[in-house]
């Protein structure tokens, strides 16, 4: 499915340029877009060096853990194919700590920890698993418990209460989370199903 | 106000100390662990540039063309009907695609209606409650070098689909419509 949105935006792009005159437009955004995305990995670097660094220290020393040993009833419902003592719980579970407090910067490097992590229990190595689904559909809900980028632009503007909408935020990203639960869970039935 | 912005302001630098103290207390060699799992960013960092490169440059063609902004032209009568109000419509569909075009658009709702107006808390809580799902899915799957994501897409823009629907529904609910 990716390949064709890749392509499809792409395509009609190009032919969008044909007829609204705007090639030079394109041919600006094709140098200037791939630049940006070389901008954003080099930018991504220190952050991730850093978190990933701190992180081997909680994951040596235990910490990561001790975590999902807490939380370990509430994490085996999403994740019934990861087995009871693998890190890959421990990473997963900082992730979403670092989501919820909206600190954007540290969950990525801890994503992809969770992600290498289940990457190692994948049998189809080239092929999203059942966990690794699970996980990102949880992530793109952005359960947040302070949207720091939103409270910032709101104080910006001057606002007489950029906190107000913290509880509205939670409460419709909560309502995300749980349908993209819901909709995983549906979609792995209907897979296993047809397979059957 | 001020205990959440504190909240966060003491956070991160909080959980560091915390890490660090219990590494020394537990006897893992803080400085070497640090460096070894620091070398691992590097490396991650580059295996992403050309999943993130195609990506973007597919977004870029798309918006720089004209052609989102058909798209959007196209669904606007379609989704007024249904009581939205056309100003967060283009946030809403861009949202799941690109983080940077969405907070340029969030940004710019709040300046222009003002943060504390019903449009200006609509694109708060949109912005605020999901994700750009498109990035997110690159990076993480380019990471491992995942090249065929299953439902994943689907079920993540079905969600950013939730949260869009259920911010005006709640942020009507809270504040009264316009």
């Amino acid at each position: 499915m990716i390949n064709y949105i890749w392509v499809f935006m792409t395509i009609i792009g190009i032919i969008f340029a044909i007829f609204n005159g705007t090639m030079e437009e394109v041919n600006q955004a094709i140098f200037q877009g791939a630049q940006e995305a070389v901008t954003l990995c080099i930018g991504l670097i220190s952050v991730l060096v850093f978190w990933l660094g701190i992180m081997n220290i909680a994951q040596a020393s235990g910490l990561l853990d001790r975590l999902s040993a807490f939380f370990r009833p509430f994490i085996r419902i999403l994740f019934p194919e990861v087995p009871e003592h693998h890190p890959a719980l421990g990473y997963i579970l900082s992730n979403m700590m670092a989501n919820m407090f909206g600190l954007g910067n540290a969950a990525t490097p801890l994503g992809i920890k969770a992600m290498e992590e289940l990457q190692k229990l994948n049998k189809k190595k080239d092929t999203a698993s059942r966990s690794m689904i699970t996980f990102l559909a949880i992530n793109t809900a952005s359960l947040t418990i302070i949207p720091t980028t939103v409270l910032a632009i709101r104080m910006n503007y001057q606002s007489t209460s950029p906190a107000e909408i913290v509880f509205p935020t939670l409460l419709a990203s909560f309502f995300s989370a749980i349908a993209a639960i819901v909709i995983d869970r549906w979609f792995y039935y209907r897979r296993t199903r047809r397979k059957r | 106000m001020t205990i959440i912005s504190t909240l966060s302001l003491w956070f991160i630098p909080l959980l560091i100390g915390f890490i660090l103290l219990y590494g020394t207390w537990k006897k893992v060699p803080t400085y070497e662990s640090f460096v070894d799992g620091g070398k691992e960013g590097i490396k991650i960092a580059f295996s992403i540039i050309p999943f993130l490169v195609g990506m973007i440059v597919a977004i870029s063609v798309f918006r720089a063309s004209g052609a989102l902004e058909f798209f959007l032209n196209f669904l606007r009568p379609f989704i007024e009907f249904f009581g939205v109000p056309a100003e967060v419509i283009p946030l809403a569909i861009i949202r799941p695609i690109s983080g940077n075009a969405a907070l340029g658009l969030t940004t710019d709702l709040i300046s222009t209606y003002g943060p504390d107006s019903f449009i200006g808390r609509l694109a708060s809580v949109m912005q605020g409650s999901t994700d750009t799902t498109l990035y997110v899915l690159t990076v993480y799957f380019g990471a491992v070098g995942i090249k065929k994501m299953g439902d994943a897409l689907k079920i993540g823009l079905l969600a950013d689909a939730v949260a869009i629907i259920s911010s005006i529904i709640i942020v009507t609910f809270f504040f009264g419509s316009r």
